[in-house]
């Protein structure tokens, strides 16, 4: 009985989110007394997971698995958590890992809670703590299931190393041709560029830049710092931003280290996507935009005099600090 | 084509969030309850199809009777049928296992239900359905075309988007993206009056376990007063980030 993790990678290399699944997992089998298995689909080099207290790495590599598919991703899963007797297995909150993980509460009769955003409560019986209503509040959620099934929200707990031997050990889940029964016909995705999914730090930008002409600065930022770009909500439905860069309540979650607002007010639905961040800086002109209640830094003041001088400074900082 | 949209009956979006009983129990209190915005998308391309291809849509709701007039709602917005199935919506799989026998009873081709709902976030019921009912499954769907029995689908993934191919039946995830937001609908006059004539069908649960349950809510700490800082001295705001947050 060991805690199985399922590790995301992407071209044969693991996602920054395979490493803290991956500790999560080694903290909860220690609560447990057991051993973490990790099961790597695709990957080059699985030992790296050693440094993060991986036991043993089931490694898949198979043609058919170089798209990520939900259903057969799921199917791989359960057969290695079925093979190991795993009782909790854990995975993260990446749009696939969401997608695969109720196809693999029902295949496996888990008890699955997503978001979680620390570790169980307890382990007899089992709690965890996850968001609910938009990261406006907490619950504790108990899960009756014989299996436990957790999704770990992205950047809730960091990445922790700790010893293991990380002995690989090569797995063929048997597929089935049902499996299979969607197919990718194209991927389109912005190459090079930071994704709000991934990125530590977020510079997002509102309808206080008065128009798509003006979001030079914010991409200019966004390159210093290494960020990705994000917006609220009406500059999207404006068209001035593409709808991948939405985030609140109805757009994407975000959950960075450093969230930087520009002309944005800070709406109930906007803080409720971004409460999750660890730091938030707002830049705006109105000190009475309800943005500073939720902020941790801010700067009243004119973003297309702010923004700029804040680039320049940063440029400096990034020169001396190289 | 048979279409059935699943409705949950969530907070509106601007709500304040309080709790009861020693934090056990969502306060309701002066709370607006709303279609969830993801399954408002949903609904909106299901009337789409009904319009432009030809469909019937049918919309569910797993709940007490408090929620029915969120289910007229989408019955004005143009939904020809709503069913209740009166039981408390205990956790995702619960909701799943009973939407699973509405799936059956009515043999329906296509099946929409948000990514998520805004209250509790789970996002289990669409992927746990479509496993329960054998259907194919596409979640944070973004664009859906239906030829006869092949779906063409696009989805939102982490930095851009992917087009799937499938079969009908198929349980799709909706999400903002899969019909504009200048067409989603307010329900009209005519329409709220040919939603009262409308049949809302009550049903029984079927047996079923509930794997989680929500035990106990917390509200975030309350956050420390903001440190605001001169535009004319953005330097200290670099230094704080560096020296103070270590977040550069
Ligand atoms: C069902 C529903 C769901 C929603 N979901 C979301 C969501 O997911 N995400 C989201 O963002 N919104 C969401 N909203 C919308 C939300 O209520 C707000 O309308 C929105 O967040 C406001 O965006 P904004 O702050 O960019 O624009 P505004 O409210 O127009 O604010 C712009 C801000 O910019 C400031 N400003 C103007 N000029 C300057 C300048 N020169 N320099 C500095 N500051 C300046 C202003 O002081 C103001 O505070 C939702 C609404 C509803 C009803």
């Amino acid at each position: 009985m060991s805690v199985l993790v399922y590790t995301e990678s992407e071209n044969g290399n693991f996602k920054k989110i395979a490493f803290e699944t991956a500790s999560y997992a080694k903290e909860v089998a220690n609560m447990l007394g057991t051993t973490v298995t990790a099961i790597a689909i695709n990957v080059e080099n699985p030992s790296e997971l050693s440094k993060y207290g991986v036991d043993k790495v089931l490694t898949v590599n198979n043609d058919k698995l170089t798209n990520f598919n939900a259903k057969a991703y799921a199917d791989a899963i359960r057969q290695a958590a079925t093979k190991e007797s795993a009782k909790v297995v854990v995975i993260n909150s990446s749009a696939n890992d969401k997608y695969l993980a109720p196809v693999l509460a029902v295949d496996l009769n888990a008890g699955y809670a997503s978001n979680v955003v620390a570790l169980p409560v307890s382990t007899e019986p089992f709690k965890v703590k996850r968001t609910a209503f938009t990261n406006k509040a907490f619950n504790i959620t108990a899960i009756n299931a014989d299996v436990k099934l957790i999704g770990l929200a992205k950047n809730s707990f960091g990445l922790k190393e700790s010893d293991g031997a990380a002995t690989a050990e090569a797995f063929e889940p048997s597929l089935k041709d049902e499996d299979f029964n969607i197919s990718v016909k194209s991927v389109d995705k912005a190459t090079g560029k930071v994704t709000i999914a991934d990125a530590e730090i977020v510079v997002s930008g509102g309808r206080g830049l008065k128009g798509p002409e003006n979001w030079g600065m914010i991409e200019d930022l966004a390159a210093v710092l290494g960020a990705a770009t994000a917006c609220s909500k009406p500059v999207s439905d404006m068209g001035w931003r593409p709808h991948e860069e939405h985030v609140g309540q109805t757009g994407k979650p975000v959950a960075s280290n450093l969230y930087i607002a520009v002309g944005i007010s800070g709406a109930i639905q906007h803080l409720a996507g971004i409460n999750a961040s660890k730091v938030k800086v707002v830049i705006n002109n109105d000190p009475e935009a309800p943005f500073f209640k939720a902020a941790d830094y801010g700067i009243v003041g004119d973003a297309f005099e702010v923004v700029p001088k804040l680039v320049e400074k940063l440029k400096e900082f990034k020169a001396n600090n190289a | 084509m048979k279409i059935l949209v699943c409705i949950s009956h969530v907070p509106d979006t601007t709500s304040k969030i309080n709790f009861t009983e020693n934090d056990t129990k969502f306060d309701t209190n002066g709370v607006q309850f709303v279609i969830n915005p993801n399954d408002e998308f949903g609904l909106t391309r299901a009337i789409w199809f009904k319009e432009k291809q030809g469909a019937s849509v049918t919309v569910v709701n797993v709940g007490g009777t408090e929620t029915e007039p969120t289910l007229r709602k989408a019955l004005a917005i143009g939904a020809d049928e709503a069913i209740r199935v009166n039981a408390e919506p205990t956790d995702g799989f619960f909701v799943a296992k009973q939407l699973a026998k509405v799936v059956q009873d009515g043999g329906y081709d296509l099946i929409i239900a948000g990514r998520e709902s805004i209250d509790y976030n789970g996002g289990m019921v669409p992927g746990m359905l479509a496993t329960l009912t054998n259907a194919n499954f596409v979640n944070t769907c973004i664009g859906l075309e239906i030829d006869g029995n092949t779906a063409t689908a696009i989805r939102e993934i982490d930095g851009g988007k992917e087009t799937l191919k499938t079969n009908l039946p198929l349980v799709v995830g909706a999400q903002k993206g899969l019909v504009e937001e200048s067409d989603l609908r307010i329900p009209n006059m005519r329409g709220i009056m040919m939603a009262r004539k409308k049949q809302l069908a009550v049903t029984e649960p079927a047996e079923a376990t509930q794997a989680t349950k929500a035990v106990q809510f917390e509200k975030p700490a309350p956050k420390g007063e903001v440190k605001l800082i001169s535009p004319d001295n953005v330097d200290e705001l670099v230094d704080l980030l560096h020296n103070e947050a270590k977040v550069i």
